[in-house]
């Protein structure tokens, strides 16, 4: 670089023709393009008139000048083109211009790059650039921004209703609002972005004010989800990105929010009417639609709830009324419940995506129709019924393995909708018993399955005694091979009749009534023998008898020919007695037996009056009374060598829900108590929702039951009633 | 309710060993103490009257002969405001203890005395600030049994009847009505004796009105109030 002075009039003059030159060029008029070195050349005059010390730095009277340049550029050459053009027209011309200025700009800049570099900032002046786009706002934009927007709304009005307008065009007039705005989008959100929602919104409104009225709701919501993607798409072909939130959630207010309620409720295509006609391809789009706006869900969901609790309503109902015989019914009713919740499961997950709310939405329908069976069995007992069945021997022999599987699967999981888990529990528990202990279980895979899910679903302690039972069975069979070892090292303690013995741990177990029963001596000398062997097992454990599960394989020497009996040791303990004595009397056999009245009914009638005869009585009535007389029946013959004589159990259910009673009255006074020792003080109300919350997994218990179980621990010093506030209690350390 | 062995009473203190320590308070009380002295003499030679010679107590029989010289039925409340007085601990007797701290609070010293006072207690025990206290009590007093805690049905509606019977006649007599025809209780504990004078005292009867059973009155209470519900309509 040559450093000279150069005075101020020659250097202008030199730059002055070079832009000049400019304007022709942007004119359009012939004119060559600048070559490097006239760049060079004018770039170096403004260097030399600004890098210097004063009196000769004109950097003041340059940067003015600049200014003055593109002032002069604009008012003579750009806006005269705007005026009087309009609409689309007028939006052509100002891109037009618009590029032409920028074009300007740039080359100034580059002359005056200099100023730029050093002087901008040595006097905190606006840089270059934006001197030249204030220019621009001041000279050009105030004036047309108001028909710019307006012609932009319209446009995009015209696209609305089908029309093809130019995209590009759009584009490049929302750049510029975007510019004007210098770094922020103020201008281009309050000068267009803010009327082209008012817009959008009145547009929409008046759309949707007579589709409502014309269409049927599923049309109604193609016509929102079209809608909805046109205005992303315009979004993407000029609308800024930034614009897209607030636009989709117009439309979504107006299409929408506002008409939620006569949407849904749409009397004959409606939400209820789509799922009642299983339209799910439209309830799916439903959700699709809804699942963005706040709360826009929740009357969807509702509606979902209602229909399904209508539905499993009248199902219940349904088989109530219908005359079926009582175990098929329930059999029957359990298996529509299973169907229902899959079906409405498939919604759930398929339309509504595993939504929290229509997951929840389901769950409340089936607690209020699933606790209510309308017949005399709890609903728990029903489900505990129909797995015995399933599971038992003769059950579901028809069935698959995996069809087995599943269905257990669906009713494991109908337990969720039932409020006394733990009656089922027992239940199942007493049912379980019977299926180990008289071998009449189908699978032992199966049942190891469905503990499995039930210790899924309801947590350990649901399933840990069950499981307990499952493993002492397998213990069982092992210690009876060392039993046999024994037997055969001891040959003179063999008791001489086949001995199996299932060892129970009692906490395992339901709990059976303890019997006195007289048993013959060849019984007495096998349960010696086994003591015998037990105690060379272990001192410390005490074993308790429990007759009325054990079954007996007797011979009948009857006339005609000898047939296997397979009786329950009761039975054989009577029929032993006979070995003895020709007749006797009901009271004979009561004092020779010890046994109960209930019971002795019980067991002679399976005897003597039922579809075997092994006993016959005198008289020969249909009933047991307590002055009969028995004989062995040696005129008894059947077909079959072997047959089981059956002995009806004693129906259990009065006794199943006594225990489970007075369990809950435990776990409610142990929930109390934990409530409150962590606590310390706590008022009468929340202790009463923190017990139910705590026992929930188990059942649902009784308010009055819990105040009951507090007062209890009142007395028992536990808790005692603050003297200020009697609502509320204090823990007694 | 503590239930201290009521037999084992310090009786009789010997004096201190060194007969010329005399403290001020001493030389004090000696001055004005000779007419409270006198006092005392009289209400101790009133106790020796009715009590039982051998237990050193008075007894129920002496109680009985000490209501029938003031004109008194046993069984009447007042009887039940003197033990209050007394804080007598066990029911149907009086140590001697008791019986100072009663009459002397009382300021009887002759039967006489004792019977005119006994309107004057009975406003005392009356007086809201004292009665829950004296409800209370009542309920205590009637626990005879070392660790009883509750008192039968048939007792309570007695007790009722005597304590209550006169502030909330109405209220006592549905209850009692109550009490008896239902099953689920057999005794009644403190803690549900006291939540029925709050009944009385806070509900508005018999329309219960402002009765919630989701608040922590006793069981028996929303039960009663269901009951009252169902018999009104």
């Amino acid at each position: 670089m040559e450093s000279k002075t150069i005075d101020f009039e020659r250097g202008w003059d030199h730059v002055y023709k070079g832009i000049k030159q400019l304007r022709r060029i942007l004119e359009g008029l012939p004119e060559p393009l600048f070559t490097s070195g006239e760049y060079v050349m004018l770039y170096s005059t403004v260097y030399n008139m600004c890098a210097r010390n004063p009196p000769h730095n004109y950097s003041q009277q340059l940067y003015d000048k600049y200014r003055e340049v593109l002032e002069e550029y604009i008012t003579s050459t750009l806006s005269p083109s705007l005026r009087g053009k309009r609409d689309e027209f007028l939006l052509r011309e100002l891109v037009k211009i618009w590029v032409n200025h920028k074009v300007m700009v740039r080359w100034l800049s580059r002359f005056f790059n200099y100023l730029d570099r050093y002087f901008v900032d040595y006097r905190s002046l606006p840089a270059l650039n934006e001197v030249g786009m204030t220019c621009f706002t001041d000279l050009v934009y105030r004036e047309v921004q108001t028909n710019i927007k307006d012609a932009a709304i319209v446009l995009i009005g015209k696209e609305r209703e089908g029309d093809r307008i130019d995209c590009s065009l759009l584009k490049n007039v929302l750049d510029i609002f975007v510019a004007v705005g210098m770094g922020s989008m103020e201008r281009y959100e309050d000068d267009f972005e803010a009327d082209m929602l008012r817009d959008t919104g009145a547009y929409y409104s008046r759309k949707a004010s007579s589709w409502i009225e014309e269409d049927s709701c599923p049309e109604y919501m193609l016509k929102c989800e079209e809608c909805l993607k046109k205005e992303r798409d315009r979004v993407f072909h000029y609308l800024r990105s930034s614009s897209e939130v607030k636009l989709i959630e117009k439309v979504q207010h107006e299409l929408l929010v506002t008409y939620i309620d006569r949407l849904l409720e749409k009397e004959h295509s409606g939400c209820r009417a789509l799922l009642r006609d299983d339209k799910a391809d439209d309830l799916s789009r439903m959700y699709r639609l809804y699942c963005k706006i706040p709360r826009g869900l929740d009357p969807v969901a509702d509606i979902f709830k209602q229909h399904v609790t209508a539905e499993g309503t009248a199902l219940v109902q349904a088989i109530g009324a219908a005359s079926n015989a009582p175990g098929v019914q329930e059999h029957v009713l359990l298996r529509k419940i299973i169907e229902l919740h899959c079906k409405y499961m498939a919604y759930v997950t398929d339309c509504f995506q595993n939504h929290n709310l229509f997951c929840n939405a389901l769950k409340d329908a089936f607690k209020v129709f699933c606790n209510n069976t309308g017949t005399d069995s709890s609903s728990a007992e029903l489900l505990a019924t129909f797995c015995d069945d399933i599971l038992k021997k003769g059950g579901s022999e028809k069935l698959s393995d995996e069809a087995i599987e599943e269905t257990l699967e669906n009713a494991v999981k109908l337990l969720a909708y039932i409020n006394d888990r733990d009656l089922f529990a027992e239940f199942y528990r007493k049912k379980l018993a019977r299926r180990l202990l008289f071998d009449r279980s189908a699978n032992d895979d199966h049942e190891r399955s469905v503990l499995s899910k039930l210790k899924q679903q309801c947590g350990e302690q649901f399933t840990s005694k069950m499981e307990g039972m499952v493993t002492d069975i397998t213990l069982s069979r092992e210690n009876h091979a060392a039993f046999e070892d024994y037997l055969r090292s001891n040959s003179a303690a063999h008791p001489g009749i086949d001995l199996t013995v299932t060892i129970l741990t009692t906490g395992f177990w339901p709990s059976y009534k303890p019997c006195n029963l007289n048993l013959p001596t060849e019984m007495i000398k096998c349960v010696e023998v086994f003591k015998g062997f037990y105690e060379t097992k272990t001192k410390h454990k005490k074993l308790t008898w429990i007759y009325s599960l054990g079954t007996c394989n007797l011979s009948g020497m009857f006339d005609q020919k000898t047939i296997e009996l397979v009786v329950s040791t009761h039975q054989a303990a009577v029929l032993m007695l006979f070995n003895t004595s020709d007749r006797l009397s009901y009271s004979e056999i009561m004092d020779q037996l010890n046994s109960t009245h209930e019971d002795l009914v019980r067991l002679l009638h399976s005897l003597s009056c039922a579809k075997y005869k092994i006993l016959s009585k005198q008289p020969d009535t249909k009933t047991i009374s307590r002055s009969d007389y028995f004989e062995f029946n040696s005129k008894f013959t059947n077909k079959l060598r072997r047959i089981k004589i059956p002995l009806p159990p004693v129906d259990e259910k009065k006794k199943i829900v006594e225990d489970v009673d007075k369990d809950r009255r435990y776990a409610i006074d142990a929930a109390i108590v934990r409530v409150m020792k962590t606590r310390k003080v706590l008022g009468y109300q929340q202790l009463v929702s923190e017990c139910v919350e705590q026992l929930s997994q188990t059942f649902k218990p009784d308010i009055k039951a819990i105040k009951k179980q507090i007062e209890d621990l009142i007395t028992r010093e536990f808790l005692e009633r603050d003297e200020e506030n009697p609502n509320t209690f204090k823990y007694l350390a | 309710m503590r239930r201290s062995a009521c037999a084992s009473k310090k009786t009789g203190q010997t004096n201190s060993t060194n007969p010329i320590s005399c403290s001020p308070s001493d030389l004090f009380r000696s001055a004005s103490s000779k007419a409270s002295s006198k006092e005392m003499e009289r209400i101790d030679n009133l106790f020796y009257f009715y009590a039982n010679r051998s237990s050193g107590m008075i007894d129920p029989e002496g109680i009985e002969t000490l209501c029938s010289d003031m004109e008194v039925d046993h069984t009447d409340v007042r009887i039940l405001m003197l033990a209050w007085k007394m804080k007598a601990e066990k029911q149907g007797y009086f140590t001697l203890e008791e019986w100072r701290r009663g009459l002397k609070a009382l300021r009887a010293d002759t039967v006489s005395k004792l019977k005119k006072a006994l309107p004057e207690l009975e406003k005392e025990v009356r007086r809201p600030s004292n009665f829950e206290d004296f409800y209370s009590y009542s309920f205590c007093y009637c626990l005879t049994e070392e660790k009883q805690k509750s008192i039968d049905i048939e007792s309570i509606c007695q007790l009722l009847d005597l304590v209550l019977g006169s502030q909330f006649r109405s209220q006592v007599d549905y209850f009692i009505e109550y009490l008896k025809i239902q099953s689920d209780y057999k005794v009644i504990n403190l803690d549900q004796w006291m939540g029925f004078f709050r009944f009385c005292n806070e509900i508005s009867f018999p329309d219960h009105s402002n009765y919630n059973p989701d608040l922590a009155w006793p069981l028996i209470l929303d039960n009663f109030v269901e009951w009252m519900q169902v018999k009104q309509s």
